[in-house]
């Protein structure tokens, strides 16, 4: 197995705001890492800087050369444009010619339940079949290394239900790599390998998921026992 | 009262039967103002949408700038192209001065710093929606300044339509430039000027009447265009709601 990334003391500032402070963390190809951790952990953080949305302050970020990303964000802003053509913009921007694109597009609607929709404004569909669109159109790219951010936190339960037995469904049929940050630890459980817990921007726990769930933390890794102890009562 | 009156039925009937010096000065005053406005909207939309997306050392000081022009009197604008123009000045072998080629340039410099503004905040607001998602896609700045006004090209139609009123409505500065030749370079609202003060209100009146049904127009359009895009995209806030005109 080969490293897809890998991060080496990396640390991010805003301003004052430490996000990320000395974070390592090697991610073999096909790995499937979820980041768990309290609000302002630095989940979002590490997540935009594997993807390289963010500069680092400090450290080194390296990631595979063949690597093709889709990220996912926690709430997907819809463009001015109809269903089918955010998937193909999508595309577009990544190189593909229109037409292909527009093939590829329908596809991936397919896939995820909006072929009917295709047509429509992307701004008047609902926040699950916003999020069905927005996992379309990385699905539509055909990454083999896929980020994740929090991707059915804001939805309500049935819509929730819904993305996530698509993400379900897209794990079980891709090798691709997968590096998601979620609340949701029964999400955790069913689509990650390994688990890590970020605390004020550190990693104070990288476990594999049945390590993280099953052996007592409590003195191995304090913090994630009393952040699981606290999800799960 | 009378006076009032009297005045009010004058200006009417000039408008309805088609007074051709009242008209010439409407086409005229029309003319100016629509070409000015396509100048400055093609090098403001330009420039406020790179604005809105680019990051650069000094940025804010530009920005601050940017918004000072704003609140440009146009009496000062008017001066400064008289100044750019003039025989002594750095275009004056253009031999532009107290033409309408003078006034266009004048309210284009006028309108530039509104639409550029309006435009920059159009795109930096898509740009923090969206900006993430079409930089993970791998759009570049430039790339992304496009794409967002294009995405955001309802607003900038309202942008447009702000920046005629604003040009349409000036004064000062095709005053200064133009010099309201009559037959030339005498538009509706250097007319309504001059007129008051030569005592002919009937016509100021008249030309105020167009010059108003121009304006009222112009919100019916904003408010046609806002409405129209709310039923196609369902709901979504206007950035530029409430654009003076």
């Amino acid at each position: 197995m080969s490293a897809v990334l890998t991060l080496r003391d990396v640390s991010v500032q805003f301003d004052t705001h430490k996000a990320l402070q000395g974070v390592n963390l090697q991610m073999q190809a096909g790995e499937r890492v979820a980041l768990v951790g309290a609000n302002g952990s630095g989940k979002s953080t590490l997540l935009r800087v594997a993807h390289g949305l963010l500069h680092v302050s400090a450290g080194q970020v390296n990631v595979a050369s063949d690597l093709s990303q889709a990220m996912v964000f926690q709430r997907p802003h819809m463009l001015r444009t109809s269903v089918l053509r955010f998937v193909v913009w999508g595309l577009w921007l990544q190189g593909m010619p229109w037409r292909e694109a527009h093939a590829r597009a329908m596809q991936a609607l397919k896939r995820v339940g909006l072929q009917d929709m295709a047509e429509r404004s992307a701004r008047t569909l609902s926040g699950g079949q916003q999020q069905r669109l927005a996992l379309a159109r990385a699905w539509a790219l055909q990454p083999n290394f896929v980020l994740l951010d929090e991707p059915t936190s804001s939805l309500d339960p049935h819509a929730k239900r819904e993305v996530e037995r698509l993400l379900a469904e897209w794990v079980a049929s891709t090798e691709a790599s997968l590096l998601f940050s979620s609340h949701n630890l029964g999400q955790v459980k069913r689509l990650a390998t390994r688990v890590i817990y970020l605390e004020a921007g550190r990693v104070l726990a990288d476990l594999p998921v049945d390590e993280f769930f099953n052996r007592p933390l409590g003195e191995s890794h304090p913090e994630a026992h009393l952040f699981l102890k606290g999800e799960l009562g | 009262m009378t006076t009032f009156t009297d005045t009010a039925f004058t200006a009417l009937q000039l408008l309805t039967q088609l007074d051709p010096l009242l008209w010439s000065i409407v086409g005229r005053s029309l003319w100016v103002s629509v070409l000015a406005t396509a100048m400055a909207c093609s090098l403001g939309v330009v420039l406020g949408a790179w604005l809105g997306v680019a990051r650069f050392a000094g940025r804010d000081a530009l920005l601050t700038v940017l918004n000072t022009l704003l609140a440009l009197p146009s009496v000062v604008v008017g001066l400064l192209v008289y100044l750019l123009l003039s025989r002594t000045g750095p275009l004056g072998s253009l031999g532009w001065l107290f033409s309408l080629k003078a006034m266009v340039l004048a309210q284009t410099v006028l309108v530039l710093p509104v639409v550029t503004a309006l435009t920059r905040q159009c795109v930096e607001d898509a740009e923090r929606n969206h900006g993430e998602q079409l930089q993970s896609l791998g759009a570049k700045p430039w790339l992304r300044s496009v794409l967002l006004a294009w995405d955001e090209r309802y607003a900038l139609l309202t942008v447009l339509i702000a920046a005629f009123g604003r040009a349409i409505s000036e004064v000062g500065a095709v005053m200064v430039v133009g010099g309201n030749i009559e037959g030339f370079t005498r538009v509706m609202t250097t007319a309504i000027a001059l007129e008051t003060s030569k005592g002919d209100l009937p016509l100021a009146l008249a030309l105020g009447l167009v010059l108003m049904a121009v304006v009222l127009l112009l919100n019916v359009l904003i408010s046609a265009l806002r409405r129209w895009r709310q039923r196609i995209d369902g709901a979504g806030a206007d950035p530029v709601q409430g654009v003076l005109v």
